[in-house]
């Protein structure tokens, strides 16, 4: 059991009445990996970690945590597997160390280990002055931090988090970033969700981008956005009739949104310098293709496209 | 039910301990009002009301009104202790607090933190029924050895109460739609439970009815406790309230594990 893989999803289902939410998608994740789930509003990415962490019921397919069977064998898979989940779910009864200690008593940690773990962690997390302050006064940045704190409590081997940055600053973010890089150079697994595609870029070492409850794309970072948007992206606003003409007579990959094209370049320069050649007077705008640009392209650029 | 059961761990006591340490965090707002009740209801029965009452007679016993009313006011908060903190409580615990979501994340099963909660609830009840029948006792109202046996039937009966409060919570959209359980359920059992009045007093269709409550049971033994008096039918209100606490537990565990994952 020791060596069997982290999180194995096969077939991985989950209706709600006629609407299918996550359509049979299979997906591993290996020891030591950082895998980034990423897909639209709505593309089933909550649906599928709830799944993984035992909230939700499976419809149909199965999930193997360490070789453990989350329906079969709910509190074995779940011991290994530290949860941060979206929303903020700290237990406002109690102090921020308190949150900590209380919680370890549920995976069965002795007290004195508990406390002497909340107390590494609260230090870690830069929070040893708000151990004895009260949940609702710590601002968003702080209940993040408690919240991955809490979820590595009890040293899991899988780490879990939904959106762990949304809706913080700059610092709060790179802070969270900073403590999961730390984690991923310990050879920790992680299985995460984000809107952020530069986290995404950033953490995982392999993304899996979801649509309509499907997995639409999988890969490395670096080599999705290679083959799917290139080396560099050129943006032009409003562009004329001639210009898209003129694009699609070089036959380069692109798109056009309400008011914007996107072309994309494999090499880099090529396109931006045609383009300056030809319309010396037009806006445009050339850098390097991002997971974003992978991510607009394949779940489209207007929602309407994506829903 | 037998499966459900099943699921239910040693990790439950986890669950109660936390509640158990918020509760000890404002043990003093939770300790005066059991301090308190029965003094007020000693004021306003006892020489308010008393003084009105003729003796009642009840298990062939001419009592004064304050010694047949006070054992009542103990199974009524039983009763409220144990269905407000699974109402209520639970509920906010549930739906504002997200407590359950934490915990579901760890090994424990939903079994295990309705379990815990059910178990708080009773917990409660003991709390407050226990706390209330020393002070009646210092007034005398509490006849010894036999009043030992108030702990016990108050976790009893805050099984039942407790259960019902979970029930009512599993099927409860909103905090608001409680006013209804309690206005048909609780207040019904709070008036028509025996603790004010012999339910002989009541026409005997009506007295019937007041049987089916379990606060009727409830209420009954815990006089015979209090007074030292063997109330009616003891053992068949014991089987009553034994079988209620299965019936309604095995509800509430079903009721909340479809609440809780659904
Ligand atoms: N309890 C539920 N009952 C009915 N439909 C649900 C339920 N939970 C989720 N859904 C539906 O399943 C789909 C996937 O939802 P999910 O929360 O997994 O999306 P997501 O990828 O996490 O989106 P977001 O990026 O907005 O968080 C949505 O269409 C949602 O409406
Ligand atoms: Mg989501």
């Amino acid at each position: 059991m020791t060596d069997a893989a982290p999180i194995v999803a096969r077939h991985l289902t989950r209706r709600y009445g006629d609407f299918t939410a996550v359509d049979g998608i299979d997906f591993t994740v290996a020891r030591g990996e950082c895998v980034a789930l990423l897909g639209p509003n709505g593309a089933g990415k909550t649906t599928t970690i709830r799944m993984v962490t035992g909230f939700c019921p499976l419809t149909d397919g199965s999930i193997h945590i360490f070789g453990r069977d989350i329906m079969r064998e709910p509190r074995e898979a779940k011991a290994r597997m530290g949860v941060c989940p979206q929303e903020d779910n700290l237990d406002p009864d109690f102090s921020a160390r308190k949150n900590l200690v209380v919680y370890a008593r549920y995976f069965g940690m002795e007290g004195r280990i508990a406390g002497a773990r909340a107390d590494q962690l609260l230090s870690e997390m830069g929070l040893a002055e708000k151990a004895r302050s009260a949940i609702p006064t710590l601002s968003g940045g702080m209940k993040r931090r408690l919240l991955l704190a809490r979820a590595l409590i009890h040293q899991p081997d899988l780490l879990v988090l939904d959106e762990p940055t949304t809706g913080l600053d700059p610092q709060a973010r790179h802070l969270i970033w900073q403590r999961v890089r730390e984690l991923k150079s310990r050879g920790g697994t992680m299985l995460l969700t984000t809107h952020y595609m530069d986290e995404a870029q950033h953490l995982a070492d392999r993304a899996i981008l979801m649509n309509q409850g499907r997995i639409v794309l999988e890969g490395r970072p670096a080599a999705l956005i290679a083959a799917e948007a290139g080396r560099e992206v050129v943006e032009v606003s409003r562009p004329d009739a001639c210009v898209v003409e003129f694009v699609r007579g070089h036959g380069w990959p692109h798109e056009a949104a309400a008011d914007r094209l996107y072309v994309y370049d494999s090499e880099g320069g090529r396109v931006a310098s045609a383009l300056a050649a030809k319309f010396p007077a037009m806006e445009r705008y050339a850098r390097p293709a991002t997971l974003e640009d992978v991510f607009l392209r394949r779940t489209g650029r207007s929602l309407d496209a994506a829903s | 039910m037998t499966m459900r059961l099943a699921n239910v761990s040693h990790r439950a006591l986890q669950v109660w301990r936390r509640n158990a340490e918020v509760l000890l965090t404002t043990w003093h707002t939770n300790l005066l009002p059991p301090l308190l009740e029965p003094v007020f209801y000693v004021m306003a029965f006892g020489y308010g009301l008393g003084g009105l009452v003729e003796e009642v007679t009840w298990q062939g016993q001419r009592l004064g009104y304050l010694e047949f009313m006070a054992p009542g006011i103990v199974a009524v908060a039983v009763m409220f202790w144990a269905f407000f903190e699974t109402s209520y409580s639970t509920f906010v615990r549930m739906r504002y607090q997200r407590t359950f979501d934490a915990m579901l994340a760890t090994p424990l099963l939903v079994e295990d933190v309705i379990a815990g909660e059910w178990l708080w609830g009773a917990t409660k009840s003991l709390f407050a029924g226990s706390v209330m029948t020393v002070m009646l006792a210092c007034f005398g109202l509490v006849a010894w050895p036999s009043g030992l046996w108030v702990p016990l039937l108050a976790i009893l009966g805050g099984m039942i109460f407790a259960a019902m409060g979970l029930i009512v919570t599993a099927l409860s959209p909103n905090i608001e739609s409680f006013n209804l359980p309690v206005f048909l359920l609780v207040f019904p059992m709070f008036l028509f439970g025996g603790t004010f009045f012999p339910l002989e007093q009541l026409p005997p269709w009506a007295h019937n009815a007041a049987l089916a409550l379990p606060l009727t049971h409830v209420c009954s033994l815990i006089r015979g406790a209090c007074l030292g008096v063997m109330p009616p039918h003891a053992a068949a209100s014991v089987l009553y309230l034994v079988a209620a606490v299965a019936v309604l537990g095995s509800i509430a565990l079903r009721r909340m594990s479809r609440r809780l994952i659904p």
